[in-house]
């Protein structure tokens, strides 16, 4: 039982329950802009994730300074990969929403509406 | 009745999937491998204190250049969408008036928040920071222009100029690894200085410096281009 109250495991949780959460807003929500920010918890969610991956324990940010000298650093820092593979993810994640906030305008412009389901276009 | 159901089945299968994923994690006693080498001979090898410039910027470079390319062409989308015809783009907006605290403190905030985000994008190899979020920075700085002024005009000349000189330049410096070092988006073409200074780590600094003009232009282009949808008709 004590393995679930690690901060690493804490972070994952919530990362995993903001990850649900995302999914559930773009299922359920009818307004364009909602399932926006339900795509965008959902990002965060999965960055949460892979960072709470990247933590070793009891160790310190990977930067080296006066707290971690070079010699020992390989049994002080976390993984660096997974954090910067995250600072990709974050930009891309804003990149994609900045897009979708710019579809939803030019949707709302067509037919000033921002319900899903006055757009019946590509139903089938 | 029946897409609430499949809704439901389709949540109900994705908690199953990740709860056993979260069950059995366990947080990991030491690093692996590749991520030893990189704490171990990343400050020899690369020069950089911040060990996750130096994985972003030098160790997979080539991934920062297709993330900056991304980002480029989502700017480009955004700005080809939300195109307004420059007859609507001469009306001005008639917007609420700005309140006189925020135009105040803008004056006085908009200079420090851009030296804060060249701060961060200058020492992203020192320092918790880099290029990304340098640029994120400078985009808040102009955000508060825009929330200020309603009615600015960016130069758009000169966000594109910035755009595209950093983006070849970044490219330029990767090419130049190849001639003059091991090969591409190599931080060796300078030297690598003393470990912890400003000028340090080859060119790490530079490629920052780059990444976070452009970022920080692209961002304000996508600003500008949302700002201006408010003139249309």
């Amino acid at each position: 039982m004590t393995q679930y109250f690690t901060l690493e495991f804490i972070a994952m949780f919530i990362g995993f329950m903001l990850l649900i959460i995302g999914v559930w807003g773009m299922l359920t929500q009818k307004n364009l802009i909602k399932i926006v920010i339900g795509f965008s918890l959902f990002t965060t969610g999965l960055n949460i994730a892979i960072v709470s991956i990247a933590y070793i324990k009891n160790s310190t940010a990977p930067i080296l300074d006066k707290a971690v000298d070079r010699a020992s650093a390989g049994n002080l820092v976390a993984d660096p990969i997974p954090q910067a593979l995250v600072l990709t993810s974050i930009v891309i994640g804003l990149g994609v929403t900045a897009l979708m906030l710019t579809y939803v305008l030019r949707m709302y412009k067509e037919k000033k509406s921002l319900d899903i389901n006055s757009y019946t276009d590509l139903k089938w | 009745m029946i897409k609430k159901g499949l809704i439901l089945l389709v949540l109900v299968g994705f908690v199953a999937i990740i709860s056993s994923l979260l069950i059995n994690f366990k947080g990991s006693e030491e690093l692996n491998p590749l991520a030893r080498h990189y704490a171990e001979h990343g400050a020899a090898e690369v020069g950089a204190a911040n060990l996750v410039s130096a994985v972003v910027v030098t160790y997979r470079g080539f991934d920062t250049l297709g993330e900056v390319t991304i980002l480029f062409l989502a700017a480009a989308i955004v700005g080809f969408f939300l195109k307004v015809n420059t007859r609507d783009n001469e009306r001005e907006a008639s917007l609420r008036k700005t309140s006189e605290i925020l135009i105040t403190a803008s004056t006085l905030l908009i200079p420090t928040i851009f030296m804060l985000g060249v701060y961060i994008f200058m020492n992203g190899h020192l320092t918790p920071g880099g290029g990304f979020q340098g640029g994120a920075v400078i985009a808040t700085g102009m955000v508060l222009m825009i929330m200020a002024k309603p009615n600015v005009k960016f130069n758009h000349k000169l966000l594109a100029f910035l755009e595209s000189v950093s983006g070849v330049g970044f490219v330029v410096i990767g090419v130049l690894g190849v001639l003059l070092a091991a090969g591409f988006l190599d931080n060796r073409i300078l030297p690598l200085g003393n470990f912890g200074s400003l000028l340090s780590a080859g060119a790490i600094p530079i490629i920052y410096v780059l990444i976070g003009l452009k970022v920080g232009s692209e961002l304000t282009n996508i600003l500008d281009s949302l700002k201006e949808t408010q003139n249309e008709k």
